[in-house]
Parts: structure tokens; sequence; C-alpha cells
């Protein structure tokens, strides 16, 4: 069953107390990245309805919701997940080499995990990071200027932490 | 050295506590206004001449002045920090280094709105930055700036930071609201506006963070002096977040008087274009809005030196202009492929649409498939031709300006570089392996390898 | 303080019409009503919220107001705009429309299955009759036209998502008629779809109105699925005392068959009255109702074609044209012209009759 921990549940109350009176629905985008990283990664059914029971709402709102941001994974991935930009600006510093050295690295497709559950490779667009080009985000943190030294660098710290 | 407002501090040690930035002078801007009138705050930004940094340019003075004032209903003021457009950065880098400043602006504005619940919206992925910020109210809060009786002012104020989850869409202001309200980013269709019914149906002011930076310089030295700074209706300095292919991609802080030339060139700025290549094309504000070829860049169709502002970017329309949009500078040389560069930025706006109204959801789809299509080597001359159509149909005609972002830049690209588009057409393989290169557009400026 | 409703005027396609402050440019267009209401694909005006989103009702503005005659910029949503007074709008007398117009119903149909013949909705889609009107023969989009998974809603309604344009109006629908809505718009861009998320069906009482407000055939009654084309079948107003609703109604028949029943809907296609479902799916029998009488429906629609409504011979309007006047033959065809001669009786020919034919028995006579 999921259920956050009396710890969590107490910074959810705050998080809805926000916001006024009777409009705790606002708390849902928020709520959704808490149970997203406290919930194994991603958001399943069972993690939206219950996410919908907190703020009173039906779960269908959740799911509008949940389905319409690109951050929310509502599928199961991998530990570590690599977004890497491609849109304009990061295509003009070489972000396709970058992606093509990943999947390389890897073995995957854009999209897939890694059969040991440990790397989920992602294309997304545009974070904000253009002058810092080519760049990707893992978890929360961003990391810039990539180039496939540093990517190498990069997998063998996420594989050195298991 | 030009004049700095806002990223003076940037560099100072601490800059990010409290008691540097009080130490630095801040802060004095809240003291003054709360001695001030509302009403009066709001002419001094009017005299200013501040307009919107998000893209748009709209007056801020006259945006808050259309802000409704019913009786017993709250009124919102909601910090737009959702910075999504493609060459755009400035928003994050003002968040992450002077925090305080933003907080500053914002409880200056809040006081001179009525927001007694202000609201910052920060993209999802700026996760850490909600961190910083939220370390920057606690500090405020316990020295008095924020919460209960600010200073002793009768005037109560709380600010928020909500953290979106990957939308570029909710950086257009209905959207924004929406999202704030825990639903789908769907931009509302207008009227009514948020000046009369935004957050929660009342009255609310959504505005750029940089905007709200600025009106921290505003009330320091007054609305006239800042007015003074730059030219004609490009008042103050502006944030100019510079990438692509230059040597030093960064956020800049410039007054609106600097040519672009100037821009790129200058040590002080990018610093010139990497490798001694030559500067094919510049998109000068942000994804959406029009590429232009070197040589309509660096000087007007009239032969005028174009300048980093307002004015003198959309000199020409459309035609042979572009704008400074959210000061988004993306540099392309003459290596680069604009075919390419159009696609990645339609995918881009086919990705980011929220599929609400039909020209939106199914022509930005359509234009990415047939840019693919040419991309490929795969494109006939009446696929061009059909690029252009379809732009044209969607531009104008959808609920929010995503559907122009998307039209633009498509239109822009063909208007300017149409040549090229044919040379994919006519040299299906030889495009595969090879660039275009400069073509006729080439860079007046010589430039030393 | 007055509490007359303060009128204001309004120009549309140069015809002016006086309607009270707060109308939108469609309801003031759909006062004078014929050519000049434009075509509304998302807009209910029994939902509230809805409208906006399809851009097929689009109109120019080329003044704004007596106060601030400026024309509007962009062409405006025509069901989301109010009226102001002395405004003048354009929708058939605009070229600007026009080309806009064209440019939705093209985007409309890129990515729609034109599955008519196999798709319930066909005699009665406003997709089609927007197609019709607005539409181009052909289409320029060479590309894979979008799929969706399956979704099942359940044993009373089908959806069929790729024939969906994302209006919206379902969505309101539950929202207003349900109290707990349990579809909604999923994902976004080009990838959003009508779904439950869950496997779920939709059982509330009020959902079958989803079927009635669809323009198209996404959502369609499963209960009448491959029964008929709805062409071949004869609507009649019924009604029956139904504890949940107005069981006003409208069956939908083949001889003595109720193949299907589903609300009355007034001139623009929308429900007069909604219906529950018991109504809608469980009363199949004719003894179940009190028969009234055929629908109207208009002569301009397919279903027309089965002549089920009392024939009227048009009012003869040449007499009245000529002030009582019996109208007399001007010139008998015959005196100039051998073709159709009176005296040849054509089915006393053999075979098909060709202009030898036509000459031998000329001849003959």
């Amino acid at each position: 069953m999921v259920k956050f921990s009396e710890d969590k549940l107490k910074e959810v109350q705050s998080m809805i107390d926000r916001y006024p009176e009777g409009k705790q629905k606002s708390a849902l985008i928020p709520l959704l990245h808490l149970a997203q990283e406290d919930f194994g990664g991603w958001l399943s059914a069972e993690t939206m309805d219950y996410v919908g029971s907190l703020l009173g709402i039906e779960p269908i709102e959740v799911y509008e919701v949940a389905t319409f941001y690109s951050m929310y994974n509502l599928k199961p991935v991998g530990k570590h997940v690599f977004e890497v930009c491609h849109t304009g600006p990061c295509m003009l510093k070489g972000s396709d080499d970058i992606i093509a050295y990943i999947k390389t690295k890897l073995d995957i497709k854009v999209g897939e995990t890694t059969a040991d559950g440990l790397f989920t490779l992602k294309t997304v667009e545009c974070l904000g990071a253009c002058g810092y080009a080519p760049m990707m985000q893992m978890g929360i943190d961003y990391r810039e200027h990539l180039t496939e030294a540093k990517v190498d660098e990069i997998i063998a710290a996420c594989r050195n932490k298991q | 050295m030009a004049t700095k407002l806002l990223l003076a501090k940037a560099h100072v040690e601490g800059i990010r506590h409290f008691e540097v930035y009080r130490r630095e002078g801040g802060y004095a801007a809240v003291e003054k206004a709360l001695k001030m009138e509302p009403a009066a705050i709001v002419e001094e930004v009017k005299k200013s001449g501040l307009r919107g940094r998000g893209g748009a340019g709209f007056p801020s003075g006259m945006k808050w002045s259309f802000l409704a004032k019913p009786e017993g209903v709250p009124r919102y003021l909601v910090c737009n920090a959702d910075e999504s457009e493609p060459g755009t950065f400035k928003d994050r880098y003002l968040m992450e280094f002077l925090p305080h400043l933003l907080i500053e602006g914002l409880i200056v504005s809040s006081f001179a709105l009525g927001s007694n619940r202000t609201y910052i919206y920060i993209r999802g992925e700026y996760a850490w930055i909600v961190g910083i910020l939220e370390q920057a109210i606690a500090e405020a809060k316990q020295n008095g700036f924020l919460g209960k009786n600010i200073l002793g002012s009768g005037f109560d104020c709380e600010i928020y930071v909500q953290r979106g989850a990957g939308a570029y869409i909710c950086g257009e202001e209905t959207a924004l609201i929406e999202s704030l309200e825990g639903k789908r980013g769907n931009p509302r269709i207008k009227p009514p506006f948020p000046a009369i019914k935004g957050l929660w149906d009342c009255p609310t002011v959504v505005n750029n963070v940089e905007t709200l930076a600025a009106v921290v310089p505003i009330l320091n030295m007054g609305g006239e002096e800042y007015a003074k700074i730059g030219v004609g209706r490009s008042t103050g300095t502006k944030l100019i977040s510079a990438c692509g292919n230059i040597n030093k991609p960064g956020v800049y802080e410039i007054e609106m008087t600097l040519s672009v030339e100037e821009f790129i060139y200058s040590d002080e700025y990018c610093g010139g274009i990497p490798n001694g290549k030559r500067l094919k094309a510049c998109i000068p504000g942000g994804s959406s809005v029009p590429i232009l070829p070197a040589n309509l860049l660096l000087k007007t169709a009239k032969g005028e030196t174009r300048l980093m502002n307002y004015e003198s970017l959309s000199d020409g329309g459309f035609a042979t202009g572009s704008m400074l949009g959210s000061g988004g500078f993306i540099v392309l040389d003459e290596d680069q492929c604009v075919v390419k560069n159009t696609l990645t930025l339609a995918r881009f706006y086919r990705h980011e649409s929220c599929g609400q109204c039909s020209p939106c959801r199914e022509g930005t789809g359509w234009m990415e498939k047939i840019l693919t299509k040419i991309e490929n080597g795969k494109g006939a001359i009446s696929d061009i031709d059909l690029l252009w159509d379809i732009q044209r149909k969607i531009e104008g005609n959808t609920i929010c300006p995503l559907g122009d972002a998307a039209a633009w830049p498509v239109a822009a690209a063909i208007r300017h570089f149409r040549d090229e588009f044919e040379w994919h057409v006519n040299n299906p393989e030889l495009c595969q392996t090879q660039n275009y290169g400069l073509a006729h557009y080439a860079d007046p400026i010589h430039v030393p390898a | 303080m007055s509490e007359a409703v303060k009128t204001v005027k309004v120009t549309i396609d140069n015809i002016t019409v006086d309607v009270p402050m707060g109308t939108t440019i469609l309801q003031a267009a759909r006062m004078i009503g014929g050519d000049v209401v434009p075509p509304a694909m998302c807009y209910y005006s029994k939902l509230q919220g809805s409208g906006g989103k399809c851009r097929t009702c689009l109109v120019e503005v080329s003044k704004g107001s007596e106060a601030d005659p400026r024309p509007m910029p962009k062409l405006v949503a025509s069901c989301r705009t109010g009226v102001m007074d002395g405004m003048e709008v354009k929708n058939m007398t605009s070229p600007k429309v026009e080309d806009a117009r064209n440019g939705v119903v093209e985007f409309l149909l890129l990515n729609h299955p034109l599955d008519c013949p196999v798709c319930d909705q066909a005699g009665e889609c406003h997709l089609q009759d927007l197609g019709y009107q607005h539409g181009k023969q052909g289409t320029r989009y060479e590309f894979k036209r979008r799929t969706f998974e399956k979704h099942d809603l359940g044993p009373y309604i089908q959806l069929h998502m790729t024939r969906c344009i994302l209006c919206y109006r379902c969505v309101f629908t539950a929202d207003q008629l349900t109290d707990k809505r349990a579809h909604g718009i999923l994902s976004r861009g080009d990838h959003a779809e009508i779904a439950t998320y869950i496997e779920k069906s939709l059982d509330n009482n009020f959902i079958g109105n989803v079927i009635d407000v669809c323009p198209v055939g996404a959502l369609t009654d499963k209960t009448f699925r491959f029964k008929n084309r709805v062409w071949f079948t004869k609507p009649v107003n019924a009604h029956r005392d139904c504890k949940c609703c107005s069981g006003k109604v409208t069956l939908w028949q083949r001889g003595e068959e109720v193949l299907r029943v589903t609300a009355r809907k007034d001139q623009w296609g929308e429900v007069e009255e909604w219906i529950c479902n018991e109504c809608r799916f469980e009363k199949k029998k004719t003894t179940d109702w009190t028969i009234e009488g055929p629908t109207h429906v208009s002569r301009h629609s397919v279903i027309s074609q089965g002549h089920y409504e009392n024939t009227i011979k048009p009012k003869e309007t040449f007499t009245a044209v000529h002030g009582g006047r019996n109208p007399q033959l001007l010139m008998d065809i015959h005196s100039v012209s051998e073709v159709n001669d009176p005296s040849i009786d054509l089915s006393q020919i053999n075979g098909p009759a060709t202009s030898d034919v036509y000459n031998h028995s000329t001849k003959q006579a």
C-alpha cells in the first residue's frame, strides 16, 4: 500500500497550507513530485489515487494532470534517468553526438532502460541551460558542458554508487 | 563599463545570504516603498517605462494599472519563473545568484498591488533553485521583511514557491494560473484577462522574474532616472542570455543602446564566434522570434546599425526584422544547418502544444513531419510552399501565442533561407553529409582566425 | 438601478440586430439565423465554459464598437467574444475568415480517419457538414494518421478516439451533469485523448448525454452500434413519465422497432433537455413511450430523404408574384422544337430511345 510517512504527511500539510481555504487542489503538482520521489521514481495509478484522496479530488483530476506534465513518469524508470536536451541551442552544440554516444555506451535506445535497471535514457526539450550546452538532467541535478569523457565519468560514478 | 542595475552585485561573495545582501544596500527599496502610497509605486513603474521582460514587452506600469480592485476580493501577484523559451536562461541566473533581489522586488510589487499572498511559479526542472528561493524567503521573514505587519507598516505578505512539472505552455500567463490551481496547463480563453479574473477567479498580475527584479532599482533611483537609461521606449537594462556558437555563452546585463555587432564580437560580451568561423544567422530573442541572416542582423534593411533593443531589433517588421523577445540570443555559425535548426524548434513546439485548439495541435505536428522529410532529403519543392501555408494558417488563429511562436520560426527560416531549403530538396544525398554553408548571407565583418 | 437589460446593436454580415448586452457574437448570429451563423464544433450553449477551442467559428471584427471603432487585430472566436454596441462583424463576407476556416477544417480532418462508411455518426455528423461546407476535396497530408490504444468505456458508450476532435464537450457534460467525473483529457498536444486512464466503465445515470453532445463519431451509442444507418431510421418525438429526467426524447425507428433513443435536439444540433440512461438505453419498445409524431428534420439533412415527415408541397410562389393571376403559357416549346413531341409515346419504343429511333418514329408519325 502506498502511504506517506508521518513526516512526509506533515510536509504535505504544509504544502496544502500555502493556498487559501478550499483551494487545496493547487497542491496537486507539488504533491505529485513528492509522491514520485517517495514511491520509486514513478507514479502508479495507486499512487495517483492516493494523492487524489489526500486532496479530496477525483482520481481522473489527478490522471489528467499527471499525464500533461512531462516530468512525471507513468512507467517505472531506471535508477538513474539521463534526460538529454536536444532542442535548437543544445543541438547547435552537439547534443546529437552526446545522445548517440550514450546510446552506444549503454546499448539502449532513447526511451529504454538498461537490463540491470540502472539507467534510462530520454531526450527532452529545452531545460533552460542553453549557455551551458550540451546538457542533461539527472534527478534534480543538471549536468552541463557534456563531453564524451564527462559522460563516461558520470556513468562510472553511478555504477560505483551501487 | 555599462550600467548594471540588476547584476552589479552578482559576484559579491555570499550575496545569496540576507546579511550580505542587506550590507550591500539590499531591501532599501522595501523600506522606501512601505512609506509610499501603493498608487505612487505604480506611478513610478509607469514613469520608468519598464516593459515586460518575459518576451511580450508590454508596459509593466500599464499592466499594473489594469488590475481590478473590487472590495473584499483578494488580489494576487504571481511571479512567472517558468522560463522555458529555448535560448533563455537569464531568470535562472538571477534567481540562482541574486535570490534576494527577486524577493525584494516581489515585496515591493506585492505592496503596490495589494497582494498578501504572492506566488513564484518556477519551472519544475529548476528544482535546486526552489531551495535557494525558499531559503531567501525564510531569511527575509526572519528579518521582518515578510510575514505579518512588515516593518510596522501594517502590510502582511507571504511568498510561496510553486514548482511546475515540465510544460513550456505554463509560461503563458493563463496556463500558468491554471497550473497553479492544480490543473492541466491549458491556456484560458481571453477575455476575461487575469487583471479581472485570474488566480482562483481573483484579480491577478503575472510578471516575469526580471521585470519584478527591475522594480528594485526603479524604486531606488526613481522611475524618471531609470527611464534615462537606454533609448526610446527601451528603457533601463536588459538581461540577455547568449548561447549557440559564441566564445562566451552566458547571461549579460546590457544597456539597450548596445549594437548587436558589439554584443557578438566584443570580449566584454559574447567574444565572437569560435574557431574563426563566420556568423551565419541569429535568433535574437528566444526561439519563437524570427531568425535573421547575418546581413540583416548587424544592420537593418535601411542600412542602420542594429541595436539590442525592442525597436531596433523589430525594425523592418517580420520582413527584415525580428524581436527582442525574452532576450534568448542564439547564434548560428557557418557550419549550422537552418533546416535542422528549424526542425528541432518545430519539434519543440509540437511537444509543448497543450492540444486544446486545432490549428496548434494538428499544425505543429504536421510542420515537424514535413521538416523531417526535407531534412532527410526526401522533400519536394511543393513541401516548402505547403510549410509556408500551414504556418500562415496557424498564426493568429490559436487560443494563445504558442501558435504564433510555432509559426514564426518556420516562416522566418523560409523567408530568409528558402534557397537552403531548396538545396536540401535538390541535393537529397549531399545534404545528408554536408551543410549548405553561408551562401550569400556572409557576415560582412572580417574575423581573423 | 434599472432592471431592464441593456440592449446593444451589432451588425453581422451587414445585418443589424438588437441583442442584450453580454450576448456573444455567435449567439447574436443565431438570432439572425441563416448563413451568417458561424459553424461551431466545440461551443455548446448548454455547457458552461465550452467553446473557444475548435476555432471554426472565427470571425473578423471590422469595427470594435461605437466607442472604440478600431478593428480587432486578429480573428476572434465568435462563441466566446461578447458583442459591443455598434460592433461590426464579418463572417460570410470576410475572405480572411473563409481562408482561416478552410485551414481549421483541414486541421480538424488532418488525423481524422474518414471512416464515415462504417461510422454510426455518419448522416448526423457535424464534421461531415463542416467538411462539406468549408472543406476542400482531397488532403495535403501524406503521413500516417494518428491512432490510439483502444479504451472500453463499458456497456453503453463506444469510444473511437481516432475520430475525436477534442472539443471537451463530453468533459463539461460529465462535470456539469454528474457528480463524479470518471473520464477526462489525458496527455497533451497531438497525443491528448479522451480516456479514463484505468479501465473503467462510465455508468452515471446521465453520462449517456455525452453521446448526444459529441459532434463526431467519437462517442456513440453501443446499443445502436452497426444496427442501421441513421438515414434509414425514422425519428419520432415521444415521451414517458420518468422519475429522473424530462422523459422527452426522439425515438429512431425502423418499422415498429425502436433502434435508438436520443435527446431532442434544436436547430443548432444541441440537446433541448438532457435525458437519463434508463430512457436512452433501456426503453427500446414503442409500448414504453407515448408517441407524439415525426421529429422535424431540416430538409438539408440526409435524414430527411426518408420522407417520413408529412410531405408538404412547397407553396406556389408564382401566383403570388403575379398579383394573383394564374401563370399563362408564354410559348409552347413544341411550336419550335420536335423534341419530346407529345404525340410520341416513348414507352412504346423497343429498347433505349436513340436519335435514330426518334427520327424513325417521327417519320412514321
